[in-house]
Order: structure tokens, then C-alpha cells, then sequence
């Protein structure tokens, strides 16, 4: 890792399932108390035009979330990016990311606190 | 052993432990015998580093503080909750001295040895029951109905089972050569991603929806899949059949179908007699004909020839069979009979449910009925994949039919991207299966003569080596033909989880003499225990996972108190039920299990997984064709015919419907407008949740704090009809019973149908009787009742009953 580029996490909320590991491999990396962790999977039911609905799970970085800069530091993905059923989340240099991020849909860009 | 001092396991899940079907490769960082964390395994082709909240919550599943860690035994009266530690020697003494004295007085059938699904259970609960005599091994849910009645249905029309490609047979998976992605993918009744059932990773699908695999979804509610559908099919549930006969009828009206396929793999040529309805065998025609062998129309000489069945040809060889004729022929017994094809007699079914038939039945759009079938037989490759809600109805086996029909007459069947054929890894299988003989068996054929329903229903003398679960429930009661005295009680939860009307099987419990149970966590149903044995994870084991593919071994990462695993368990009374058994060790039959892969278990264990490679039965593609699937090596299917078969043989001489069709369920608005009076909606049960396998995990903080509450789905039209705000409680109730949930108000489900969650109890609450950790207040199966199975003894109607809501 080099501690001058800003890091990131791309998340591709489109294809997230809502299967909510994300926020138990935090939770047992970190031993966190149930209902801690740094991310929060949150169910969306969007309304659309015509009476039609699309369901979308948006995993959310919470308060807790340092992207693992320990694990990053020697050379690991943090927890969540790592486990994620979807594959969905991505970690990496802000800029690289955001390369990534042209070629998708439905993705936001998350820099922790 | 790494540089931190952590010593590294690889090994593979299934449960208990994440309480799926297990699978995925795992890694365990255990120091001074403690467990750290679990990882995924990158290396792994099956989840390729991934890993879900079930299994990454194994921390806290192994340290529970209320784990069972030594023997019981009960002490006060059954549900008082009263238990004394007791020594392992004590307690196998006791179990095998009360056994024995059952068997000597009443018989080995007479004791049950009753399971649930998830732990890698069946072998060996089936090497105790096969020891001690009884041929009762029971899967505790009404109907039998999960996986058991698809098995045995794709048995019955193809000799095989068969599931959707995800390059799963090939180490380097979807960048292998020789896999296909599928174009187009029908996902039926499945939210597969929740909680990977039936020898599946969930995710595959989403892996190949990312690399452009367009999706068709059947399915009543708003899920992640159907909202991503290319067409969503909302079928009212129950009348799945009605609308795979549906897309059968436009694939069948428009000629979307592969006539090649049809011609070559099917038995649409056999003819069939009109006047009884049945197939017309070589011995209606000839006196000393065969009537294992079939007869067909020659084109060319316009004269019958036959199929002969043992050779798989024609005679003469020079036939061109007819597959749309009108004949009279003169049977040996002095009548003539009017015959036609399968194929005339299998689209004059389909005809019947034209898209506007079928939208009346299903609720599914006419249009959307032809699109969706015009997608998928367009698609090349395209696959199905189906969920246990197929099982969950009574007309289980004829839908089975209609969908397998699908995936055969587009020319998907074992083709790269379609529906591969599923096997046991090497044809290594361990215990008796659906569908297959395993080294752990019954010593003899005579004692499987007592097994409850093998004599009344077709599939369970051919296929299921089971009780019929219905049957054996009854029987508890009237004790007829012979009384029912014990129950070994193995990864199964019936008062919370897998049994439907559960205050009567806690009747049936307290009906028992000696009740054993064994698991890991008090339950309410062990309540009912006289001894109760502490069984381990996946992590504290030494195993082996032989469902389809890789063959996989179960290593031990670490050692909890005095749990045991439920093999060495069962092993243990099996040597002392059975002065003849054969095994000294469980390496030594692991050994035997596992020795058509070549291996020995030591040696798996150092590889963790293997795969078939070409040329075996159990590796893909195209194995009809290459004579890979029957035993004598001859091109073709496992079935009576050789064929595919679009008109069933074996439920024909079951007395069974033998091609597909619609059967309205027993308690719908259509089948019972009676009772829609009191019950306007339409209850459904049973839809995943990610922290939870069925009954399993609630008490796993880290999982609880997911998902805290019983819920019920409730449409806002229709929480607004009843009153009923969001996140209110509420009473779900119709004449079986009533159940209290939490409303979650969202248009997920359609107005006409509530959603309940299934599996809940409180192991925060007391577990003395009336409480018995609050089993009886969110329990949705005080409202399906037992008995209501399908003719051929599969499938239960639990996925549509009828309700009504009102706010507690």
C-alpha cells in the first residue's frame, strides 16, 4: 500500500443481494457487539413509474469502517471486500476506482472518515 | 503454521455450523486450540474466496455459552426442563440398554430415526438406524417435500438429476474451454442466494448474470431476482404446473422445440392404446411377447415394429418410427384397439393450456406466458433452476414433468449452459440416496419390508429410501400396523422448524417410550429428550461431502469440550447394535465411501477437494450420447425406456398420471372458496433469510441483529384494508391455528398474499413447559396441517394455504 494514495471502495449496489456478510466478516474481524459493524446492508423497495417496483440493497460504510487499514497495511483486502457473495465491492486507489467506475452502472465511490 | 503463530486448516463447510448444504472452501486460523476466524478459501473453485454471514459467524456459533457440551440425561418429567450431566459411557450404556429392549420386544422397525436437512447427516444416521435393524430412517417434513421429491422425479423421467451449468465440474470454472455460458436462465421458485441449498453456491447465478446471462423468474414476490427479470412471472401459488404446461404449449404450438432431441432421445414414438390409456407392449401383440418392450408405427413398411428395451433398438433395425399416427391393431386378445403416439397424446395435453387457460389459473399474463417461452426456447443454452417451493406442493411430481419436459425438448439436457446431469463425484455415494445404493445399507432386502409407505407409494420402493413422513406420523397415533416406541432424533427441530401441526408432534413425542436427541444447541423438541447427546460443527470434525461435485473431505480444525461429531457418534451405538458390523474405524469406511475416486481419505484430506475428470459418468457433457449414464453402457437414459421420457413408464404401473399435468391444491381460493370467506389471502411460508438456515441461528448474535423478528410481508393495500401499520404485530390465523408476527408493510408481495416467516423460536425465553422458548407464538406451522401430500406420497401444500390478518 502506498500511504499517500487515497484509498477507496467502489461498491456495485446493483448487483448486491442483500446477504448481509459484509457486515459479519467485519463484525468477526473486529469482534464487534451485535449490531456493530462497519457496514450496513440497507433494503430499498424504489417505486418506479406504472405501479412498478425494483428491489435494491445498498451496502452502506458505516461510522466503524477504516477499510481495514491494518489488514491493507500488510497486504490484504479489508474483510468485507474480500468476503462479499456479489462481488460487488472493490478496493483500491481512489483514482483507479474511479477508472473502474466509467465502465458501470449504479455505483457509488466511498472514501472513509 | 504462519508467521503469527496461527495454525491454518483447510477444510469445508456443511453444517452444522452455516446450516446449508455446505460446499464452500474454507480456511481456519485456530491458535492454542481456539478458533480466531474463518476465512473463504481463494483457492476454491466452489466459492472462490467467498464466504456468507453464517458461516463468517462460526465464532460465536462454536463459543455459544449455551452450546450443549456434555451428555443429559432428563431427570423431572418430559418439558420440565430437568437434565443431569452425565459421562459418555453412561450415556451410550443407557441408550443401547433401552434400544436393545425395544427391539427385543417390538421389533427394530419400531423405533424411528427421524432428521432434518443441513448437517451431513444422512449417512451416518442411516449407518445407526441399518445397525440397530430399522429400515425407518425418516426426513421429518410432511410430504418429504425438499429435494427428495425432484430427485425422484427426474429418476422417474430421466434416470438422472440434473442441475443449472455454472462450470462447477471444471477447476478454472466459467474460464473453462468447454463451458457455455447459458443466454438465458429461468430461475423458479428460488431465492437460491439466501442461503445456497441443494449442493449449490447461490451466487453462481449472479456470477453469470454479470457475464450477460438474461434472466426469467417465476416467482409471487418482488425478490432481487425478479426485480432484475428480463419477464417476471407472478404465479399464484400453487399453479406452477399450469404454467410450465403453458410454455410447453407455445414451444410446442410454435415448433421452438429440437426435433432432434425429440426424435433421437425421447419416447415420443411409443404407441399408445386408446382405449385404456396406457402404452402398448410387445405382449398385447405377440403371444409370447415381451411387456417390457414397447411398440411403434414403421413408416416405411406402415406396419408395427418394436423397441426392445434391453438392446435400446428397433426390431427390425431398419424401423423409421411414426410420431403422429391413428391405427388399428389386432391384440392377442381377440380386440382392436385404437393406438396413437406419446407425441400425439403429449400434445394433445399441452393443447390444453393455451396462454389464455393458463392466465386464468396462474394470474400470469397471457403475453408474458408466450414471450417468456418463445425467450427461453430461443436462447441457446438456456437452463432452469427450481427451489424446494416445487416440492412444496402436492402435484410435485407432474410439475417436475412439465419442467424437465422443458429443459428436454429444447435440447438442454447435459449440453454445456444448459441442465447438466448431477452425480455423486466418482459415483462415490455413501448412504442410500434418492435415486441411488450407497456402501451403508440395510443388510437385507426383507428388512426394508416394514419401511412405513413403501408398500402404498410408487417412488418409495424405487427411489426414496425413506418414510413416507405422513404415513409414519399417522402411524405413531394408531399404531397401526405395528406401534411406534422410540424416536432417535438427529438435526431436527420438528416443534419449531420442520414439522407441520407441531403441538401434535410434541403428542407424538410424549406417545414415545425412549426419545434420543442429538444436536448442538437445548431446542424445544429436546425437551422432549430422555438423553441428549452434544454433537459438533463442521470445524471440530473429521468428514467427507460427496453431493455431486467435488468430492470433499471435512477436516478437523479444533476439539469444543465434550462434543462429539454425529458420525463418530452413530458409529459408536452401531458397533453395539450390530455384533456383525463391518467397519473398525471411520477412516476405514470413509476409505471405502470415497475408494472409487481412487483416494483414501488421508490422501483427500491433503488435497480438500477433488474432481472428476473426462470420461467418468460423473464429469460433463453430452453423456447419453456417449453411453455414459446407463449401467449396461449404452447410449441413453436411465429409465425403463432408454429415453427421455414425456410419458412415464414407471408412474403408469403406479397408477399415476403419467404425463404431466395441472392439479389445483387442496386449500386455494379456487379449490376451497368455502373457507375464502373467513380466509381472503393467500398464505405463503417459508422465504429465506440470510441469517437463519430454517430453525437454526437464532441464537448467534451476530446474525440475530440481521434479522430480529417473526415477519410477515403484507402489501400496503392490504395492510391498510386490515389497519395494519408497518412494524406492528399482528395475528396470522386461519382454522388450523394462529401465529404473531411483525408486519413489514412493502409491495415485495402481492396484495392477495402475505409472506410468513417460518423456523422462529426464542432460545432467549424459557424453555420450561408452556414456554418452551416461546415455540407456540410465531410458529406459522400451527397453521399448515400434516397429511395433505401428493398421491405418490411426495409434496405438501406449503406454500399456499389460506389466512387472515388482523393486529394483535
Amino acid at each position: 500500500m502506498n500511504e499517500k494514495e487515497v484509498h477507496g471502495m467502489l461498491i456495485d449496489y446493483e448487483y448486491c443481494t442483500g446477504c448481509h456478510t459484509c457486515e459479519v466478516a467485519c463484525a468477526q474481524e473486529y469482534n464487534w457487539e451485535e449490531g456493530v459493524s462497519g457496514m450496513k446492508v440497507i433494503e430499498i423497495v424504489e417505486k418506479l413509474p406504472n405501479d412498478r417496483y425494483y428491489l435494491v440493497y445498498l451496502p452502506f460504510p458505516t461510522e466503524a469502517c477504516s477499510l481495514c487499514i491494518g489488514r491493507v497495511k500488510k497486504g490484504m483486502e479489508p474483510q468485507c471486500v474480500k468476503h462479499c457473495m456479489a462481488k460487488c465491492l472493490e478496493f483500491g486507489p481512489v483514482e483507479n476506482l474511479l477508472e473502474k467506475m466509467k465502465g458501470k452502472k449504479r455505483t457509488v465511490l466511498f472514501r472513509p472518515r | 503454521m504462519n508467521q503469527e503463530g496461527f495454525h491454518i486448516i483447510r477444510t469445508t463447510t456443511w453444517s452444522a455450523g452455516p446450516g446449508c448444504h455446505g460446499g464452500c472452501g474454507v480456511i481456519a486460523y485456530v491458535k492454542d486450540g481456539k478458533l480466531i476466524k474463518v476465512e473463504g478459501d481463494p483457492d476454491h473453485p466452489w466459492n472462490q474466496g467467498r464466504l456468507c454471514a453464517r458461516a463468517l459467524a462460526m465464532k460465536q456459533y462454536v463459543y455459544h455459552p449455551k452450546r450443549l457440551k456434555k451428555p443429559l440425561v432428563r431427570k423431572g418429567q418430559r418439558g420440565e426442563g430437568k437434565w443431569e450431566e452425565v459421562s459418555w459411557d453412561f450415556a451410550y450404556d443407557l441408550i443401547e440398554k433401552r434400544m436393545k429392549k425395544i427391539r427385543d420386544e417390538f421389533g427394530p422397525e419400531s423405533f424411528i430415526f427421524a432428521m432434518g436437512t443441513g448437517r451431513d447427516i444422512g449417512p451416518w444416521i442411516c449407518m445407526l438406524a441399518y445397525a440397530y435393524g430399522s429400515p425407518n430412517v425418516m426426513f421429518a417434513l410432511s410430504g418429504n417435500a425438499c429435494y427428495s421429491p425432484r430427485i425422484a422425479a427426474l429418476d422417474t423421467f430421466q434416470g438422472d438429476y440434473c442441475v443449472f451449468d455454472a462450470g462447477q465440474w471444471f477447476e478454472k470454472r466459467y474460464d473453462d474451454p468447454r463451458f457455455v455460458r447459458p443466454e438465458c436462465m429461468i430461475i423458479w421458485g428460488y431465492n437460491i442466494h439466501s442461503t445456497c441449498p441443494d449442493n449449490l453456491f447461490g451466487h453462481w447465478i449472479v456470477d453469470l448474470m454479470k457475464k450477460g446471462t438474461k434472466i426469467i423468474v417465476v416467482d409471487p414476490r418482488l425478490t432481487w431476482f425478479s426485480s432484475r427479470a428480463e419477464i417476471w412471472l407472478r404465479v399464484r401459488p400453487g399453479t406452477d404446473s399450469a404454467l410450465a404446461l403453458g410454455l410447453l404449449h407455445v414451444i410446442v404450438k410454435e415448433e421452438l422445440f429440437d426435433r432432434t432431441f425429440l426424435e433421437r432421445w425421447t419416447n415420443a414414438f411409443l404407441l399408445l392404446r386408446t382405449d385404456k390409456n396406457v402404452l402398448l407392449r410387445e405382449s398385447d401383440l405377440i403371444p409370447n411377447g415381451k411387456r417390457e418392450n414397447f411398440v411403434v408405427w414403421d413408416k416405411n413398411s406402415e406396419r408395427v415394429a418394436f423397441w426392445d428395451t434391453e438392446k435400446l433398438e428397433f426390431r427390425p433395425a431398419s424401423t423409421t418410427p411414426s410420431f403422429s399416427c391413428e391405427i388399428d391393431l389386432a391384440c392377442v386378445d381377440g380386440n382392436t384397439v385404437r393406438c396413437h403416439t406419446v407425441w400425439d397424446a403429449f400434445r394433445k395435453r399441452v393443447m390444453e393450456y393455451d396462454p389464455s387457460t393458463v392466465e386464468k389459473i396462474t394470474g400470469v399474463p397471457k403475453e408474458d406466458v408466450i414471450r417468456a417461452a418463445r425467450m427461453y426456447a430461443k436462447s441457446k443454452p438456456a437452463s432452469i433452476h427450481w427451489g424446494v417451493p416445487i416440492d412444496m406442493t402436492p402435484n410435485v411430481t407432474p410439475l417436475c414433468h412439465a419442467i424437465a419436459c422443458l429443459w428436454a425438448l429444447t435440447g438442454n439436457l447435459d449440453v454445456p449452459g444448459g441442465n447438466v446431469v448431477a452425480r455423486f463425484a466418482f459415483d462415490a455415494v455413501a448412504y442410500a440416496l434418492p435415486g441411488a445404493e450407497g456402501i451403508i445399507r440395510l443388510k437385507s432386502k426383507e428388512q426394508d419390508i416394514p419401511r412405513i409407505g413403501r408398500e402404498k407409494y410408487g417412488p418409495f420402493q424405487k427411489f426414496i429410501w425413506r418414510c413416507q413422513t405422513d404415513t409414519a406420523f399417522e402411524q405413531i397415533f394408531s399404531e397401526k400396523p405395528y406401534p411406534i416406541k422410540g424416536m432417535w432424533i438427529q438435526t431436527l427441530n420438528p416443534l419449531a422448524g420442520i414439522g407441520m401441526d407441531p403441538k401434535r408432534w410434541r403428542e407424538a413425542l410424549l406417545k414415545m417410550d425412549f426419545v434420543v436427541g442429538v444436536d448442538l444447541f437445548m431446542t424445544p423438541t429436546l425437551m422432549y429428550a430422555d438423553v441428549i447427546l452434544p454433537a459438533a460443527t463442521f470445524l471440530e470434525k473429521e468428514g467427507i461431502r460427496s453431493w455431486w461435485v467435488p468430492l470433499q473431505s471435512i477436516n478437523k480444525a479444533l476439539t469444543v469440550d465434550e462434543c462429539k461429531s454425529d458420525a463418530e457418534i452413530n458409529f459408536e451405538l452401531a458397533k453395539r447394535f450390530d455384533p456383525e458390523f463391518r467397519w473398525k474405524s471411520l477412516e476405514e469406511l470413509f476409505d471405502e465411501i470415497i475408494k472409487p475416486s481412487g483416494l483414501t481419505y488421508k490422501e483427500l484430506k491433503e488435497r480438500v477437494w477433488v474432481l472428476p475428470t473426462e470420461g467418468h459418468p460423473s464429469h460433463p457433457y453430452l453423456r447419453h450420447e456417449k453411453g455414459l449414464l446407463r449401467k449396461d453402457r449404452k447410449p441413453g437414459f436411465q429409465t425403463p425406456t432408454g429415453r427421455f421420457e414425456l410419458y412415464s413408464v414407471l408412474r403408469e404401473e403406479w397408477g399415476y398420471e403419467p404425463l404431466p399435468i395441472h392439479e389445483e391444491p387442496p386449500f386455494t381460493p379456487v379449490s376451497r372458496p368455502d373457507l375464502t370467506k373467513d380466509y381472503p389471502l393467500i398464505l405463503s411460508t417459508g422465504r429465506r433469510s440470510p441469517a437463519y438456515f430454517h430453525s437454526e441461528h437464532r441464537m448467534i448474535p451476530w446474525l440475530r441483529s440481521i434479522d430480529p423478528d417473526p415477519v410477515v410481508e403484507v402489501h400496503p393495500n392490504t395492510a391498510k384494508k386490515y389497519g395494519i401499520a408497518d412494524g406492528e404485530w399482528v395475528y396470522v390465523e386461519n382454522w388450523m391455528g394462529k401465529a404473531k408476527f411483525r408486519a413489514k408493510v412493502t409491495p415485495i408481495v402481492p396484495e392477495w398474499m402475505v409472506m410468513a416467516t417460518h423456523g422462529w423460536w426464542f432460545p432467549e425465553k424459557n424453555p420450561e413447559e408452556p414456554e418452551l422458548f416461546g415455540v407456540w407464538e410465531s410458529n406459522i406451522n400451527l397453521l399448515i396441517p400434516m397429511g395433505q401430500h401428493g398421491k405418490d406420497g411426495l409434496g405438501a401444500p406449503i406454500k399456499h394455504l389460506l389466512c387472515k390478518i388482523y393486529r394483535a
